[in-house]
């Protein structure tokens, strides 16, 4: 839409016109869904705050505490053995408080979730309980962007190589309906019924377990190579079983539904008419099947990509890889609240961003799609 | 019933489906089986596994059927009680004192040695404890003297922990040194198999006081199953495993798919500010963090496997479901029949329930199928990262617990395997039958 708004060439009085409300609906368009997406952020991490701290439960364990840290402390402090009950009692109350405010926990959450609120929508996020980064830092934001990379690498490949290989693979499949190979694919399409780190299990079982090739999990090997390139090759190799563990859970069942998809698309009338018309089939594949199915595609890629933000907890857990899906069990053990909140946090915001770059990029590679036209309905 | 009679007709044009309902059929068979089998407070106490409840057992013993495998045999564990009859015990009584003679001869007919070996005393008398020697005659008629002791009201003797016994037999731990094959090397110690027999001689000091012996000899293979480290016959949490997963997979997708297909269905029915609410709790639930979330509230209120039921359900209702149901709605709403419904003044709710609902049942009930399966390993996934029902004996909880204790890296790989196919299985039979459904129920999935 933007694109041919700005090649209008010459400035027609009604051209123009049409242009400029054009660019008024694009803009209040682009307007309303940012309102829309900020307000879902927002939601949801205030939802997030509220469970991490179970609703102000963690408080009351954070009391407990206390309580028991400082009586512990005044019982053992000689200096203070000689103070009647009374003033070890005041004594105790004193420091309690103090060490309430110092944490902040004098306040009602109620009020604190929105200071809480307010920190993590500004991407303050302050200071982890228990955890650290592997620099000994227990800034949540260290904390995260140390984790992250281990998890796009690990996902982000697989996910993006299977996404393409799938695609090319039910395409090619889609034009041998009913062969032997089709037939493999339809049947082993329940395999994605069982959770990749499932197969994980197994594999870990066979490829270290019992053969002994390949590692039990982590990252590298340790401690970790000096050379790069063996610190390549070191990641290469942990690698494979986790890959291994993805596509055997997704490939079929991708492959089947793509298939089914292009299938499907494939029996349109305008196939049969440009078959007729005797364009080559790489021509039809790409101008006529393909090309329709877009939007679709581009869906199941977005959705890929928020799955690759996120992780996957027990996956990460199975093959002990250092992601973020692991911070965050890791975290969820720990009561870390913080850390918690502060995955959520980039989280939310990586996905509003890749939803609100989807609505853009419908737009762009489907026609029917009008950006701020009456019904938004997707 | 016509259109039941045609559904089956048509489904069993599929042959994975109706291998896929075979299995689901033994799954639910087996279930019924266990649950009148083995009662629930009874499944619930044999997996606390009390004292007293699984000290027949051995630690970690792979299952029986690994011997099919097996070249020389591993040793099966064995035991006799003379207080059930077991075994050959004779009294004679005189002179104030009572000679007790107990013998237990036994077949064992392994090259390798068994885990433990242990007696189990349990004595009646007034004041003076009988008192008991034991040996041990070999299938090549050597005579090991075993222990003398005092016996009190129970007492168990441990052959591996005696290390006088030990210090005897040249410093082999009793458990082998007692089986060692003579000819054999020390760096390949192999055990001698044949009929041995264990020979406890007491005298007890009182009129009726008597001594009554339970041998164990713990193998290296347990029952169909195995057993794990608390000794537990894995029979248990694999049989009663069943039942738990069908319950949890079956309500957690019954709930999850009505809830959000009624949800969808008003939403599109009524249009508006409510469909747009919908819209955005489903966008809001996206960010939510689904595991931590489960996890908390696993770790501070209960883990409670149906409070994990509904946490999971409660935060399923709003997925990614309801746009496609909603898309499909939205269709149906326009047809001229609902337009029909409205012109003769039907209200609302009978509109959406009865009009819009079934329409979308067709598409509903494969998803519900397939969806069984990933609640099943869901709830073997919330166990694997602690968050399992601690009283209730499931598959994931079996996986966890092997996991954990390394079964794979001390090569106990049945502990893991039995559960994971069993899972693997079940998951793969309703995902057959729900796939082939999907098929028969769309049409445009066939294929052109």
């Amino acid at each position: 839409m933007a694109e041919s708004t700005l090649q209008a060439p010459v400035p027609v009085i009604v051209k123009k016109k049409a242009s400029e409300s054009a660019l008024v609906r694009v803009a209040k368009y682009m307007v309303v869904r940012l309102l829309t997406m900020a307000f879902t952020v927002v939601i949801g991490l205030y939802l997030t705050i509220l469970f991490a701290n179970m609703g102000g439960y963690v408080d009351e364990i954070r009391r407990g505490d206390i309580r028991e840290n400082v009586q512990q402390q005044v019982m053992n402090d000689r200096n203070l053995k000689n103070l009647t009950g009374d003033q070890r009692n005041v004594l105790i109350k004193d420091r309690i408080a103090s060490e309430e405010r110092r944490l902040g926990l004098d306040r009602p959450f109620a009020i604190r979730s929105f200071a809480f609120l307010k920190d993590a929508i500004t991407l303050n996020l302050g200071f982890a309980e228990y955890m650290n980064a592997a620099n000994g830092s227990r800034q949540v934001k260290i904390i995260v962007l140390e984790r992250l990379p281990s998890t796009l690498l690990l996902f982000g490949t697989i996910n993006i190589v299977l996404f393409f290989a799938t695609l090319f693979a039910a395409l090619s499949l889609s034009r041998q309906y009913g062969s032997w190979l089709d037939k493999l694919i339809v049947g082993l399409s329940p395999m994605s019924a069982a959770p990749s780190w499932f197969y994980g299990i197994f594999l870990i079982l066979i490829f270290a377990a019992i053969l002994q090739w390949l590692p039990f999990g982590s990252m590298v090997d340790s401690p970790p190579p000096e050379n790069k390139i063996d610190y390549a090759l070191s990641l290469a190799k942990h690698l494979i079983l986790p890959s291994l563990a993805i596509a055997l859970n997704q490939v079929a069942y991708s492959i089947y539904a793509s298939r089914t998809f292009f299938l499907i698309y494939s029996s349109e009338d305008y196939v049969d008419m440009a078959k007729a018309k005797g364009l080559t089939s790489r021509d039809i594949e790409r101008k006529y099947v393909l090309r329709p199915t877009l939007p679709t595609n581009i869906t199941s890629f977005a959705f890929l990509l928020i799955g690759v933000w996120s992780g996957a907890p027990i996956f990460e857990g199975v093959f002990n890889w250092p992601g973020l899906g692991q911070t965050q069990l890791i975290a969820a053990g720990l009561f870390d609240t913080p850390v918690i909140v502060g995955t959520t946090v980039i989280f939310a915001y990586l996905l509003a961003i890749t939803v609100f770059l989807l609505d853009f990029v419908y737009a762009l590679v489907d026609p029917r799609v009008k950006i701020g036209s009456e019904s938004t309905a997707q | 019933m016509n259109s039941t009679r045609r559904f089956f007709a048509e489904i069993s044009q599929y042959p994975s489906a109706l291998l896929g309902l075979s299995l689901i059929l033994a799954l639910v068979v087996t279930s019924i089986y266990t649950l009148i089998a083995i009662p629930y407070p009874e499944a619930i106490r044999l997996w606390r596994g009390d004292e007293g409840v699984w000290y027949k057992t051995p630690r970690t013993a792979q299952p029986i059927w690994m011997n099919w495998f097996l070249e020389d045999d591993l040793p099966e564990t064995v035991s006799f009680n003379t207080a059930d009859g077991q075994g050959v015990k004779t009294e004679e009584y005189s002179n104030d004192t009572n000679k007790i003679f107990i013998s237990f001869p036994f077949e064992y007919n392994s090259k390798s040695f068994p885990q433990e070996l242990s007696i189990y005393f349990t004595a009646e008398y007034e004041i003076k404890e009988p008192f008991v020697s034991v040996k041990m005659i070999t299938p090549d008629g050597r005579e090991i003297n075993i222990d003398n002791f005092a016996v009190s009201n129970t007492q168990t003797y441990r052959f591996s922990q005696d290390q006088k016994l030990k210090r005897l037999l040249r410093g082999i731990s009793p458990e082998q040194g007692i089986f060692l094959d003579p000819a054999s090397t020390k760096e390949n110690p192999i055990a001698l198999p044949g009929t041995y027999e264990l020979q406890i001689q007491g005298i007890a000091f009182e009129k009726g006081s008597t001594v009554d012996a339970e041998f164990v000899v713990y193998g290296q293979v347990y029952g169909w199953a195995g057993t794990d480290h608390k000794r537990r016959d894995l029979t248990i949490p694999l049989l009663w495993g069943g039942p738990i997963a069908l319950a949890f997979g079956l309500l957690a997708a019954f709930g999850t798919t009505i809830a959000t297909m009624i949800i969808a269905a008003f939403g599109t029915w009524y249009g508006g500010w409510i469909d747009e609410t919908i819209q955005r709790i489903t966008e809001v639930n996206l960010v939510l963090p689904f595991f931590s979330i489960l996890i908390m509230i696993g770790t501070f209120y209960s883990k409670n496997l149906w409070i994990t039921l509904l946490a999971v359900v409660a935060l399923s209702i709003f997925g990614g479901g309801i746009k496609g149901y909603r898309a499909v709605f939205l269709q149906t709403k326009e047809s001229p029949y609902i337009e029909a419904a409205r012109a003769y003044g039907a209200s609302n709710t009978r509109i959406v329930m009865h009009y819009l609902v079934p329409r979308i049942i067709p598409l509903l009930i494969p998803q519900l199928v397939i969806l069984i399966p990933a609640n099943v390993f869901l709830e073997a996934s919330l166990t694997l990262v602690g968050l399992g029902d601690p009283i209730l004996p499931t598959w994931g909880k079996v996986i966890q617990e092997g996991v954990r204790n390394g079964a794979l890296l001390h090569g106990q790989y049945y502990w893991v395997l039995e559960p994971s196919v069993i899972l693997l299985i079940t998951g793969l039979s309703f995902a057959l039958v729900g796939f082939s459904m999907d098929r028969i129920f769309n049409p445009r999935l066939r294929g052109v």
